[in-house]
């Protein structure tokens, strides 16, 4: 076998070395009842050149977005991965290390993992931010229960606006634990203040608010902060990165906690994953912050380098008192996201969104256009809308994938009432869109006919 | 060169990625959004060419250690050289270009992938479902023990206490306590096995579940596996596996055959997925029929029309992910294990033992060797010896670096004093093992002969040791501009 | 190097009697196993604790400690120079490196302790271990 370096004769010398006969005496710790008597019902083994063509075919099941055009949003974007990012986490440096447990030899993980922190930080302009969490919805959930251990409360208010796969995956992750999650109903779109006004009381540890919320809608959110401070809540931003090219961050919100999906940072769409969860927060909460933190410090000689920093707070220290039980991260799409970043700049970042939005506004003016779509709030909006058109959204999504247009999710399967989601990236061109647009003008046609 | 941060080589206007002009009308954002919700300055990213930052972080890949270099013994982490074919494939557009709400009819591959991905692991664990949706195995712990609190509270009672033994790694209690249970210790025995008799008297009504790592931490399988499935399922408790060293039971023996009741597997680890840096990895958990209708959703279920999502299971604990987990990395096993198969599987994990039994056996004269038998696919030193010496373990750790090893895991198990892990995995040849040994026999001669030189080690690593202590109280975490 | 004027926990904390007052810190010995210590999670001023329950927590690089209260009583007052200079503790454990003072709700409370020569042995059996 090709990954096995050891010759037959090299074993034959290794057990003799080790002082046995054959291997089964090495195992002999494993009860013989237990130990399988025939090999495991498994495919048999293929060459390289055989598994190529097979998983060749199974990708040619799929209609990839390579060949297809996608305005698909609720969570996962297709932004650009600029061949640079690629090319820097195809790097075996990088993908075969692992966590940087020996720091003199993992400066390179080290000081990447450290201009993450900081990238983060500038763009959500809060203090300090983790290695990374698993995606954007376990990073919700994690602020719950950090803001939780914070302030020792154990209310937690969720917009009804959060992306339903992260709440789901909230009430999941906090299933174990005394916390009542209460939703904040909406209004026009957008989170109704008033009835958070009146759901605030002493013992409340948070409010979750995302924004732009899954409904596309940019929400009002300047005298949220005081609001929540008010009864000594925190306040829990889960944010899109791109947005915040052109967006105010959180910081400026006086968020105390940011997280959000970093997929969009340099990372490609992969059927839901591997993502990454960003997680930022005020400075005064950094020994509560679950995951991995780097900081710098100073060799022996002086020189700067970094090493993992506050571990006391991780499971292997603290054990079940830890901060959270998260071990393994999603270092190299952070790393992934790291890149993206550098490359776009401050500029760049800007131009980016910018784009989201102009594409985004351009579409939705030419969409609603068309008879019998309407866009479902007449709120402010990013890069996604939703939309209710003159049929069920199921067949609008269906009619569009036959043609090789992917709109949605469709928001009835979240409970989410009428419509559908539609969202442009700075892929999107205006011939995608107004391609769309003659398909969607084609369809009340189509059904009628049909 | 590469001690500068990407921060520090900003220059004013510069970019490194060319965005489209717009083909729409050029709108401001003022335009568009109400003022109120913008941002009032810029995000200080830095400003560099594609050059720069190409040159920047290939320099800092130069500094690392990795796999493709040489032996990475971290023990428990099953540090295994990554087949590049699974890189080359999981790139195809088919895979990497597909979005997680594209109707089902269009992602048919990718649900067969995760379909047969699920059938084989079953296969290998003798379970008789998966979920692949846990990013890691802390979050699959933390799925199984929601659906075992789940299984209780169905039948009327969550029960209070997880029983964890003494040698596991720290995502037990950790997951446990986020589960709303208490993490009660059980002993090791002078064998490194689970203590029986305090096992019995642990085990209550009140027990929800035992979570045992098999081989566990010192490399050792719980013989008396049979005797501890039955002490559990006594009272009414779940007997769960924590699968990160399944490295060394493929094929050989099935965590549902010894009497499991869950399994979460390291796709990362045991399926040659790469680590990352830290992640991404992936952590599906395996269930019996009693924990079957507790699954995460959605499954994956093959009908007459092909594949599909299955939301429809009632008493699910719910999601684990925003999607369906890290898909990018199930590509990488799905091709490790077909290209495997069967016989292939069988002679990963005998690789492990005996490279693992032919460095304890090289070691143990020079290192003191808490628990003198076979091991399997890892074994724990101490650096006993040596620290009454007045030498560190962590020092050991570090004069290996000089020696172009990655050191093993340190100071872990928590029951060896000193402790060095070392898990050498199948994929290092003859050559490479005997050259650990020759390394880790000079550092115990110059900790007899220089120990200084072992103490301030290392000499030859990118920057020498670091001020921790400095790093722990400056908490200096990010770049200011 | 065990200060014959204080008695000691199991666990490695020092109290110094003075009334019905006692200062509490940890042992030269404790500090020593703990490594440098990086950061002290203090109670607050009134609050009450309980013998031989966590009262705060100490932190080293690598290493997390509860500290057990010797006694129960009412935290008078904590030492807020650990705030900045936890390292106080490293360098002066007994002296500058104290954690708080509590007073002292029940003295029969102290006969629980170990005395100087008590607490010597503890150290060898478990330097011995």
């Amino acid at each position: 076998m090709c990954w096995i370096p050891i010759s037959a004769e090299e074993r034959r010398e290794m057990l003799s070395s080790i002082g046995v006969e054959s291997f089964v005496d090495l195992v002999s710790s494993i009860p013989p009842q237990f130990r399988l008597r025939k090999p495991l019902d498994l495919p048999p083994p293929l060459s390289e050149i055989e598994i190529s063509r097979l998983m060749l075919r199974l990708s040619e099941e799929n209609h990839d977005l390579a060949h297809h055009i996608c305005f698909l949003g609720g969570g996962s974007y297709d932004h650009w991965v600029p061949a640079a990012v690629s090319s820097i986490i195809e790097r075996s440096e990088y993908y075969t290390a692992y966590t940087p447990y020996q720091a003199e030899v993992s400066q390179g993980t080290l000081q990447a993992i450290y201009e993450y922190q900081s990238l983060i930080c500038e763009l959500t302009g809060m203090d300090v931010a983790n290695a990374s969490m698993y995606d954007g919805a376990s990073a919700t959930a994690e602020a719950a229960l950090m803001s939780y251990s914070i302030t020792g409360r154990e209310t937690i208010l969720v917009s009804e606006a959060l992306n339903p796969a992260h709440f789901q995956v909230l009430t999941t992750y906090t299933s174990g634990l005394n916390l009542r999650v209460k939703r904040i109903p909406l209004k026009k779109g957008g989170t109704d203040w008033d009835k958070l006004a009146g759901m605030l009381d002493e013992r409340v540890a948070s409010v979750i608010i995302q924004n732009p919320n899954f409904l596309g809608v940019v929400e009002n959110l300047n005298q949220v902060g005081e609001l929540v401070h008010r009864v000594g809540a925190l306040l829990v931003m889960v944010v899109d990165p791109i947005s915040l090219g052109i967006l105010k961050p959180p910081g400026d919100y006086g968020a105390d906690i940011a997280v959000g999906e970093g997929q969009a940072l340099g990372n490609p769409t992969c059927f839901g994953g591997p993502y990454l969860g960003f997680f930022a927060c005020r400075k005064e909460f950094m020994r509560k912050l679950p995951g991995r933190l780097v900081g710098a410090t100073v060799d022996s000689q002086g020189r700067r380098g970094f090493v993992l920093i506050l571990q006391t707070r991780e499971q292997h220290i603290r054990r079940e008192k830890a901060t959270s039980n998260i071990c393994t991260n999603q270092a190299l799409n952070a790393l992934a996201a790291t890149v993206f970043l550098t490359l776009l700049g401050r500029q760049g970042i800007r131009d980016l969104a910018l784009l989201c939005l102009q594409k985004c506004h351009y579409l939705q003016r030419h969409l609603c256009e068309i008879d019998g779509f309407k866009l479902r709030y007449p709120s402010p909006f990013f890069k996604e809308f939703a939309v209710v058109p003159p049929l069920s959204a199921k067949e609008v999504i269906d009619f569009l994938a036959e043609q090789g247009i992917f709109v949605g999710p469709d928001l009835g399967r979240f409970g989410m009432g009428d419509g559908f989601l539609v969202a442009t990236t700075e892929k999107r061109s205006k011939e995608e869109m107004d391609l769309l647009i003659e398909n969607l003008k084609e369809i009340p046609s189509a059904k009628r006919r049909g | 060169m590469a001690d500068k941060l990407i921060f520090e080589l900003s220059g004013r206007g510069k970019v490194g990625y060319a965005l489209p002009k717009p083909d729409v009308p050029p709108l401001f954002p003022e335009e568009l959004l109400p003022p109120e919700v913008l941002r009032e300055y810029p995000p200080q990213l830095p400003e560099v060419s594609e050059v720069e930052v190409v040159r920047h972080f290939v320099n800092l890949s130069q500094l690392n250690y990795h796999v493709d270099q040489g032996l990475y013994p971290l023990g428990s982490c099953t540090m295994k050289y990554n087949p590049k074919v699974g890189e080359e494939l999981a790139k195809l557009p088919g895979f990497r270009d597909l979005h997680p709400y594209q109707p089902e009819r269009t992602v048919q591959g990718a649900l067969k992938l995760m379909y047969e991905l699920e059938e084989m692991l079953c296969e290998i664990t003798g379970m008789v479902r998966f979920t692949l949706q846990p990013a890691a195995g802390a979050q699959g712990e933390l799925t199984s023990l929601l659906m075992i609190r789940a299984y209780h509270t169905k039948r009327g009672n969550p029960r209070e206490k997880v029983i964890i033994p003494d040698s596991a790694h720290g995502t037990n209690p950790a997951s446990t306590h986020l589960a709303g249970y208490r993490a009660v210790e059980v002993k090791s025995d002078p064998q490194g096995l689970v203590n029986l008799e305090e096992l019995r008297r642990l085990m209550d009504k009140d027990v929800a579940a035992l979570m045992l790592t098999n081989p566990n931490t010192l490399g050792l399988f719980e013989s008396h596996i049979k005797e501890i499935a039955d002490l559990v399922h006594q009272v009414g408790a779940l007997l769960y596996m924590d699968g990160a060293n399944m490295n060394a039971l493929l094929g050989i023996t099935r965590p549902g055959d010894l009497g499991f009741d869950a399994v979460h597997l390291n796709l990362h680890k045991t399926f040659s997925t790469p680590h990352g840096g830290g992640g991404p990895g992936s952590g599906p958990v395996g269930v019996n029929e009693k924990l079957v209708d507790f699954l995460p959703v959605p499954l994956v279920e093959k009908g007459e029309k092909g594949y599909k999502f299955d939301y429809d299971q009632p008493n699910s604990i719910g999601k684990m992910q925003g999607f369906y987990g890290n898909f990018g990395v199930m590509v990488k096993a799905y091709i490790y294990l077909r290209m495997l198969g069967a016989k292939g599987l069988r002679e990963v994990s005998e690789g492990a033992i005996v490279n693992a039994n032919y460095l304890m056996k090289g070691l143990k004269d020079y290192y003191y060797l808490p628990f003198d038998r076979f091991c399997l696919h890892e074994f724990v030193l101490s650096g006993s010896r040596q620290k009454a010496k007045g030498v560190k373990t962590l020092d050991i750790a570090k004069r290996l670096l000089d020696y172009g090893f990655h050191a093993p895991t340190v100071y872990f198990p928590l029951i060896v004093p000193e402790a060095l892990m070392i898990e050498p995995t199948e994929t290092e040849s003859k050559e490479s093992l005997d050259g650990f040994v020759e390394a880790m026999k000079k550092i115990a001669q110059e900790v007899e002969e220089d120990p200084e030189l072992v103490r301030s080690a290392p000499h030859t690593t990118p920057v020498s040791r670091l001020d921790e202590r400095k790093a722990a109280k400056d908490l200096d975490v990010r770049w200011k501009g | 190097m065990v200060p014959d004027d204080l008695r000691y926990t199991k666990k490695h904390e020092w109290i110094k009697v003075n009334g019905d007052q006692g200062t509490v810190g940890i042992t030269d010995y404790a500090q020593g196993e703990l490594g440098d210590i990086v950061f002290v999670e203090l109670p607050t001023k009134g609050k009450k604790v309980e013998q031989m329950k966590p009262f705060a927590t100490i932190e080293a690089v690598k290493a997390v400690s509860e500290l057990y209260a010797p006694v129960s009583g009412e935290v008078l007052e904590v030492n807020s120079q650990l705030t900045d200079k936890p390292e106080l503790i490293n360098s002066d454990p007994y002296g500058e490196g104290w954690i708080i003072k509590l007073r002292i709700e029940d003295p029969s409370e102290l006969e629980n302790l170990l005395s100087p020569a008590d607490y010597e042995k503890l150290i060898e059996e478990e330097e011995g271990h």
